[in-house]
């Protein structure tokens, strides 16, 4: 087992890539791809803690989120086939019709 | 030997995971999360959480992953390399970067807390990750399972409603 920072740390690069992608992408699907990846880093975070405190609540905790994520997939996908089916995109600047 | 282990499998997870937000066709995109996704469950059979690893494979890159190349494909997006939009590329770098130069800096001058629970490598190595699990859960964590099954609940009648042309 390597020590508890080198995981960390690939976390911390894991979840600032998908950040980028977060904010620089204008596909909604691609958008999305980067939220999961964000979850899976703040996941590794909490595999590597509950290992090293020796406690498994975070990993009952990554149970958890990925219900969540599962639950977020489902709804997030069928809300951009709604908006596909409207709007014949799901380019994230096409969604401005609640602007202003 | 587990050092080497470790970079290499590294290295793939962040190659990867840069494929994802730089791939031009969400399909690449979506199998290069994949990869990242096995890269996640090797680091967590290397911290001793096989039966998380095993979760992680079947619902992660199984599941939620098939679910979202079906959309993809279903939707049959058409690659639109025309636009372009750099400035806000260079933005939301710098804001990217920033984040990973704040946590970097977080965890380099922190102090790590010492182990205080009950489970040490051993005991989990001899009574079986599983079975520690399933322990925790159904007696600690019971009714935030439960709850979670009524989330399950109100997704799948969320998705139905919203993915339907006409109510």
């Amino acid at each position: 087992m390597e020590n508890l920072n080198s995981y960390l740390i690939v976390s911390a690069i894991l979840f600032s890539i998908g950040t980028i992608g977060v904010l620089t992408r204008k596909n909604a699907i691609v958008i999305f791809l980067s939220i999961e990846l964000i979850q899976n880093a703040v996941n590794l975070t909490f595999v590597a803690f509950s290992r090293h405190l020796g406690n498994l609540d975070g990993q009952v905790f990554v149970f958890f989120v990925m219900t969540v994520a599962a639950a977020e997939a489902a709804v997030g996908l069928a809300l951009m086939i709604a908006f596909y089916n409207n709007k014949e995109s799901i380019d994230v600047d096409d969604v401005n019709l609640m602007k202003w | 030997m587990e050092t080497l282990f470790f970079a290499i499998i590294t290295l793939v997870a962040i190659v990867s995971a840069i494929l994802v937000i730089s791939c031009k066709n969400p399909i690449n995109s979506a199998l290069s999360l994949v990869m990242t996704f096995f890269c996640l469950a090797t680091y967590y059979v290397m911290l001793d959480a096989p039966f998380m690893a095993a979760v992680q494979v079947m619902v992660y890159a199984g599941a939620i992953m098939v679910l979202i190349v079906f959309t993809i494909m279903l939707l049959n997006i058409r690659v639109d390399a025309t636009k372009k939009h750099t400035h806000k590329v260079v933005l939301g770098s710098i804001i990217g970067f920033f984040t990973l130069i704040n946590t970097v800096f977080l965890l380099l001058k922190g102090h790590v807390a010492v182990p205080t629970g009950p489970y040490s490598g051993e005991m989990i190595k001899q009574l079986g990750h599983t079975e520690l699990i399933g322990k925790e859960m159904f007696t600690n964590f019971l009714l935030p399972f439960e709850i979670t099954s009524i989330l399950l609940l109100v997704a799948i009648v969320g998705a139905v409603i919203l993915a339907k042309k006409k109510l």
